[in-house]
């Protein structure tokens, strides 16, 4: 295991969110959950993160902040939606200033379920997360030592 | 299952600065600002607040009428008419603080101006039915 | 010397602010003269969706209009439609109605006390403050089956029932976590740290916060007694409770309502635990909602109107939803004018801002 994966930084971004799962995300810093354990820490800064975590519906508005967020982040890194609204649109699919889903607009790595998504369920796709980033890793380094 | 009384008066959009500045003369607070797409025309609520007691004057405006702002009388009422003016596309005059359309940044302008979907559909399917019978007695 | 005037941009992703909301500060050395805000990143438009749910189903969007409010906002959506159709709501569901919206009031405060306390750089406490919050969801969690949404208020009653015993357990748990949560107002009514940030800053006057229309703890830091639950909803009028009510102004009586309001909400959810009559918890709701009517709750943040409009068909002709925040705006905008560049995120999370509320 690299270093990457012992201490990964996730950056968190709300795109239209209803708020349910954003405060379930700052559920998972806190002492009942606290995800610090697996080295994890929360950044502000794009730069700094190797796990981006989404939750809500994409809107107008948020389109070019997302694209924006996610081209800043140094590669290896994973992409997590949050949230049934991160994944679909959810219940709010049908309004008239929602675009839909995370992946429409960047590449998603893991889905996490749920309306709203519960702290346990969003430290299981942080956890699955950092496979792939691992994953993602390795195959950067043999690409580079070839 | 009534929890208040609610009064609402109907107002014109002449009467609307004078009938607002009694309110605040009398010691309401504003409320808000609502509006309600109605037919061919719009339903706007303002709605004050004294001691419990829950009023509201209601302006009922076709497509094309300009509001006059109050928020002379109510300072943060800029609020609810640039709310008023993204959503619905009804032009106010006089605001205080005027985001000129930037306050709500919406995908498609002015998404609450037409009138529902619903029945627009039913009204064609409507007609159309009319015009068979109307055909056949013919 | 006076100081050039320089705009800066706040947000809309900061550090401070778990939610987008841009503010733009004309300032003059490190002084605020104006600060313009504007809203619209997280707007989603979802009043409109009443033209595609029907009234009943309805319900699950108004309740996802924000995450933190949300038992009170499917409270304020079924209030309305039940006015508008007369439907009488058995007293057992008024009581439970009560219960869930004092736990909301309970976990909205504590987050937003969690928060602040991060604003003002006091990790500890913010955390303390959260892990407190945790018993209260986890009571949610136990009695609806949701932690933050709980799916458990409908049009005529409620959907879940809680036990006799349960109801039991709940008042002995509440008075553990109202002594925790005592033991930590201590921190924020004595600190010297948080007495330093937030005396006397983001002064507001009892004037200004009624014209401009503040609601909810911005209002009764003020000396501004609104609170919409005296009005009578639910089993309101059958409990004793006074609106918490300081006369200050400033961030640090904002402050103390709200910290005062969550030992008041675990004691209401005592007297409605030890009032709750038996009997059904719905009624079963037949026809569509012709008529109007502006259905009014207080929110942890303050007075929030449902006006609800319908035509005699399942579909209602118009929801809409003015939330405490966005009527907090303007008193706002107007403490903001004056104070300090360093105290600007403290006094916008005085406001204790929703931006999902108030975008929708």
């Amino acid at each position: 295991m690299a270093y990457i994966t012992k201490s990964p930084w996730i950056i968190h971004y709300d795109a239209s969110s209803c708020n349910g799962c954003d405060i379930e995300v700052l559920a998972c810093l806190t002492p009942l959950y606290d995800i610090e354990r697996f080295g994890i820490i929360n950044t502000g800064n794009p730069k700094h993160a190797d796990v981006f975590l989404v939750t809500g519906g994409v809107n107008e508005q948020n389109r070019p902040v997302i694209k924006n967020i996610y081209r800043q982040m140094p590669k290896p890194n994973v992409v997590v939606a949050i949230g049934a609204c991160a994944l679909s649109g959810g219940v709010f699919r049908e309004c008239y200033n929602i675009a839909g889903g995370v992946d429409k607009l960047i590449p998603v790595d893991v889905y996490v379920p749920g309306c709203s998504a519960k702290p346990e369920a969003i430290i299981d796709g942080v956890v699955k997360a950092l496979g792939i980033l691992e994953k993602k890793r390795e195959a950067m380094k043999k690409e580079a030592g070839n | 299952m009534t929890i208040e009384e609610q009064l609402i008066t109907e107002i014109t959009v002449e009467s609307l600065l004078e009938e607002v500045k009694t309110k605040s003369d009398a010691g309401y607070r504003l409320v808000q600002i609502g509006c309600t797409r109605i037919e061919d025309a719009f339903e706007i609520n303002y709605s004050f607040e004294k001691d419990y007691r829950f009023e509201n004057l209601r302006v009922t405006i076709g497509e094309d009428v300009r509001m006059p702002s109050i928020s002379d009388i109510y300072w943060g009422s800029f609020i609810y008419e640039n709310e008023m003016h993204d959503l619905y596309g009804i032009g106010v005059d006089g605001m205080n603080i005027d985001f000129n359309g930037y306050l709500f940044k919406t995908s498609i302008p002015h998404p609450f101006r037409d009138a529902p979907a619903v029945t627009v559909k039913k009204v064609p399917k409507k007609m159309d039915e009319e015009n068979k019978t109307s055909g056949g007695e013919e | 010397m006076t100081g050039r005037r320089t705009v800066v941009p706040f947000g809309p992703q900061h550090p401070v602010l778990p939610e987008p909301i841009h503010l733009d500060l004309v300032i003059e050395d490190e002084k605020v003269i104006e600060a313009i805000p504007s809203i619209g990143y997280v707007h989603r438009g979802l009043e409109k969706l009443v033209e595609k749910k029907d009234y009943k189903n309805y319900v699950y969007i108004a309740e996802r209009i924000c995450g933190i409010c949300s038992f009170i906002h499917s409270l304020g959506y079924c209030q309305g439609v039940e006015n508008i159709m007369g439907v009488e709501v058995p007293e057992r569901a008024h009581y439970l109605r009560t219960i869930w919206s004092e736990y909301s009031r309970m976990h909205s405060h504590l987050l937003w006390m969690g928060l602040f306390a991060d604003a003002m750089g006091f990790e500890n406490l913010f955390m303390n403050c959260w892990r407190i919050r945790e018993q209260v969801l986890d009571m949610m969690e136990e009695t609806t089956g949701g932690r933050v949404i709980q799916g458990s208020c409908k049009v005529g009653g409620v959907r879940k029932d809680i036990s006799v015993a349960k109801l039991k357990e709940m008042s002995e748990r509440i008075e553990k976590t109202k002594a925790d949560v005592e033991e930590i107002n201590h921190v924020f009514f004595d600190d010297s740290t948080v007495i330093h940030r937030t005396k006397g800053i983001g002064y507001l006057s009892k004037d200004d916060a009624y014209h401009l229309g503040a609601v909810g703890p911005t209002a009764r830091g003020c000396g501004v007694a609104i609170d919409i639950r005296k009005t009578g909803y639910a089993a309101y009028p059958e409990l004793d409770f006074e609106p918490v009510v300081e006369s200050g102004g400033d961030c640090y009586s904002r402050c103390m309502v709200r910290a005062k309001e969550v030992v008041q909400s675990a004691d209401l959810i005592r007297q409605a635990i030890e009032k709750i009559p038996g009997g059904d918890i719905d009624v079963k709701v037949k026809g569509n909602p012709e008529g109007e009517y502006f259905s009014r709750v207080e929110q942890p943040r303050g007075e929030c109107i449902h006006y609800l409009k319908g035509n005699g068909k399942k579909f209602l002709v118009r929801e809409r939803v003015r939330t405490p925040t966005l009527t907090n705006i303007p008193p706002l905008v107007r403490m903001l004018a004056g104070c300090e560049m360093a105290d600007v995120p403290v006094i916008v999370l005085t406001i204790d801002p929703c931006i999902g509320c108030a975008e929708r």
